[in-house]
C-alpha cells in the first residue's frame, strides 16, 4: 500500500504552522499582558528604584560613564540646612492653596451657570476646554506677551488711561501672583469639566419634585444640589491640589524661579539642582521628598473620604 | 421679565470668562502676524504678514524644521507604542477571566504610576539615556512619554472595551473566529471611537510635554517644539513675532484633534476624576 501514512501529517510543515499559530492564539490572554508589564517595569518601576539609590549617593557622569559614591544620609543633612528649601516649600504651599481655591470657586460657578443655560452651551464648553489642550509652553508665551513691560497687552491698556504699568514678572512683589494668574487661566476649566459632569449625572426628578413641593430655586440649590455635588467637588479639589504641586512649565518659562527666589517652587528648584548645579544625588533626594509628600496627601485624602 | 434678566446675567458672566480665555490667544495670534515696528507701536491697525512664519520655518539659521520633525517622531512613536501595548493589555483584562489578584495588581500599579510626579523620572532617565547612548534623541523622550501615558491609555481603553457586550464575541467564536481574530475584527472596530480618542489624547500629551523633553535634550538634535519655544521666551532680546508664530503653530495639533474627537476626549480627561 503506497497510501499516505497517517503519521505523515506530523512532519507536514503547513500542519505544524497551524499548530504553533494555535498555540499563539490559545496563550493570547497571557502574552498580550506581557508588554505592559515589561514596559512599566523597565520605564517606571526600575527608574523609581534607581531614584532611591541616587538619593543616597553622589552621582557623577563623564561621557557615558556613571560614577556612584554611597554617601548615606548626607543629602538629608544638606536638605535640612539648605536655605532655599523652606522658601520653595512656602512658595509652593501659597501657590497651591491660592490657585486651588480660586479655580474651585470660578470653576464651580461656571459649571452651575452653563448647566442652567440653554443657548451656546456647545460654544462655551469648547472655549473652556481649550486651555487644557494647548501646550503649557504656548500658554507661557502668551502670558509673556501679556506681561511684557514695553509692548505687553496689560501695560498698553494701562497706558490708555495714562498709568505706567509695573514690570510684572520681574517685580519680586508681583511675580508669584503673576504665575498664579497663569495657572488659574490654565486650570479653572478642569474644575469646570468635572463639576459639569457631576451636575449632569444628578437625577432630574429630585429637582422637579422639590419644585412641585414649592421649593424656591435657592432652596433647591442649598438643600438638594449642593449636598449631592459634594463628593464631586471634593474630588475636583483633591485632583487640582495634586496637579498644582507638580506645576513646572509655566513658572520655569516665565520666571525661572526668580526674581531672586520670589517664584522658587519645589519642582523648579529640583530641576535647577539637577541641571544648573549638576548635583544629581541631591536633586534625586529633593524629588523623592516631593513624591513622598504627594503620596502621603493621596493616602490622607483616601482615609478622610472613607471615614466620611 | 425676571427670567430674561437672569439669562442675560448668566450669559454676561460666561462671556467675561470667554474673553479672559480668548484675549491672550487673539493678542498672540495678532502679534504673530505683525512686523516688529507694528509690535512696538501697539496699534490695532496694521497690515498682516506671514513673515514671522516664513522666518521660523524657512530661514537657514532656524532649527524649527528639525524641532518639528523631532516632535512628530516623539508624539507618533509614543502614541503607537502606548496605544498598541495598552489595547492588548486592556483586551486581555476585559475579555478573559483573570485572577482578581493579578488584575488588581496591574490596575493598581497603573494608578500608582499615574499619581507619581514626573520630576522623579528626570534623574534616573538622565543617567539611563546617557548610558544607553540615546541622550538628546527623540528615542530618549519616547521612553519617558510612554511611561507617563501608559496608565492613562490603559484606564481609558479598559473602560471602552468593558462596555462592549460579550454576546458579539460569542457570535464570532461560533462563526469560527479565534481569539486574536476576535480582538482585531470585533473588539477593536467596535471600540474605534474610544481607541481614536485615546490615541488623540496620548498624542496631545506627548506633543505638549515640556519638562521631560527639556531634561533629556541639549541640542536641536533631540529638542522638541516646546523646548525650542521656551528658548525663544528666555532670550534677552525677544523676537516677539517669531516666538508668537511658534506658539501658535504648537497649538494646531491639539485644536485639530480636538475637533474630531471632542466627546471622547472629554471622557478621557475626566477619567481620573470619576475613578478618584
Amino acid at each position: 500500500m503506497a497510501g499516505i501514512a497517517p503519521d505523515s501529517s506530523i512532519s507536514d510543515p503547513s500542519r505544524r504552522g497551524i499548530r504553533s499559530s494555535q498555540l499563539v492564539d490559545r496563550t493570547f490572554k497571557y502574552w498580550s499582558i506581557v508588554p505592559i508589564i515589561v514596559l512599566l517595569t523597565l520605564l517606571a518601576v526600575l527608574p523609581t528604584i534607581h531614584l532611591l539609590r541616587m538619593s543616597f549617593s553622589e552621582v557623577e557622569t563623564s561621557g557615558s560613564e556613571t560614577i556612584w559614591t554611597y554617601v548615606g544620609l548626607k543629602h538629608l543633612r544638606t536638605f535640612l540646612s539648605d536655605p532655599v528649601v523652606p522658601v520653595a516649600f512656602w512658595n509652593t504651599l501659597v501657590f497651591v492653596v491660592v490657585v486651588v481655591i480660586v479655580e474651585a470657586f470660578i470653576g464651580f460657578f461656571l459649571a452651575i451657570t452653563v448647566s442652567r443655560t440653554q443657548r451656546l452651551v456647545g460654544f462655551y464648553r469648547t472655549v473652556f476646554l481649550f486651555p487644557l489642550l494647548i501646550p503649557p509652553v504656548a500658554i507661557s508665551t502668551m502670558w509673556r506677551l501679556m506681561y511684557d513691560y514695553n509692548y505687553g497687552f496689560i501695560n498698553q491698556l494701562l497706558g490708555l488711561i495714562d498709568v505706567a504699568g509695573p514690570t510684572w514678572t520681574a517685580d519680586p512683589a508681583l511675580a508669584l501672583m503673576c504665575v498664579m494668574v497663569v495657572d488659574i487661566w490654565h486650570w479653572t476649566s478642569f474644575v469646570f469639566l468635572i463639576i459639569l459632569a457631576g451636575l449632569e449625572s444628578l437625577p432630574h426628578e429630585l429637582n422637579e419634585a422639590a419644585r412641585i413641593d414649592g421649593a424656591s430655586e435657592r432652596q433647591v440649590y442649598r438643600y438638594i444640589i449642593l449636598p449631592l455635588l459634594r463628593p464631586t467637588l471634593i474630588t475636583a479639589v483633591m485632583l487640582r491640589t495634586l496637579f498644582a504641586f507638580k506645576v513646572f512649565d509655566e513658572v520655569f518659562v516665565l520666571t525661572g524661579g526668580g526674581p531672586g527666589t520670589a517664584t522658587e517652587l519645589i519642582s523648579v528648584y529640583a530641576y535647577d539642582v539637577f541641571f544648573t548645579q549638576f548635583r544629581l544625588g541631591y536633586g534625586a533626594f529633593l524629588s523623592l521628598v516631593t513624591a513622598v509628600l504627594m503620596l502621603l496627601f493621596v493616602l490622607v485624602y483616601r482615609r478622610v473620604n472613607q471615614t466620611r | 421679565m425676571n427670567k430674561k434678566v437672569g439669562a442675560i446675567l448668566r450669559h454676561s458672566f460666561l462671556w467675561v470668562w470667554v474673553l479672559v480665555l480668548l484675549v491672550p490667544v487673539i493678542f498672540m495670534f495678532l502679534t504673530s502676524l505683525k512686523l516688529f515696528r507694528d509690535i512696538i507701536s501697539g496699534s490695532i491697525l496694521f497690515s498682516p504678514t506671514l513673515r514671522n512664519y516664513r522666518e521660523l520655518f524657512l530661514a537657514s539659521h532656524s532649527d524649527f524644521r528639525r524641532l518639528t520633525l523631532n516632535s512628530i517622531i516623539t508624539s507618533v512613536g509614543t502614541t503607537l507604542i502606548g496605544v498598541t501595548v495598552a489595547s492588548l493589555a486592556a483586551n486581555s483584562l476585559t475579555r478573559f477571566q483573570w485572577n482578581k489578584w493579578v488584575s488588581g495588581l496591574i490596575m493598581g500599579g497603573v494608578l500608582f504610576i499615574y499619581l507619581l510626579p514626573p520630576i522623579i523620572f528626570i534623574g534616573p532617565f538622565y543617567l539611563l539615556t546617557r548610558s544607553l547612548g540615546v541622550y538628546d534623541t527623540p528615542l530618549a523622550i519616547i521612553m519617558g512619554h510612554t511611561a507617563f501615558n501608559l496608565p492613562l491609555a490603559v484606564s481609558m481603553l479598559y473602560d471602552f472595551f468593558a462596555d462592549i457586550p460579550k454576546e458579539l464575541e460569542e457570535a464570532a467564536v461560533v462563526d469560527g473566529a479565534n481569539r486574536i481574530q476576535t480582538f482585531l475584527r470585533i473588539v477593536l472596530p467596535i471600540a474605534r471611537p474610544g481607541v481614536a480618542a485615546t490615541a488623540a489624547l496620548v498624542f496631545i500629551f506627548s506633543w505638549r510635554e515640556f519638562m521631560f523633553a527639556l531634561s533629556m535634550t541639549s541640542t536641536p538634535r533631540g529638542m522638541t517644539i516646546p523646548v525650542g519655544i521656551s528658548a525663544f521666551v528666555q532670550e534677552y532680546n525677544i523676537r516677539y513675532g517669531e516666538m508668537s508664530a511658534a506658539a501658535i503653530f504648537a497649538m494646531l495639533p491639539a485644536v485639530i484633534l480636538f475637533i474630531f474627537a471632542q466627546r471622547n476626549i472629554v471622557k478621557g480627561m475626566t477619567l481620573g476624576a470619576l475613578k478618584g
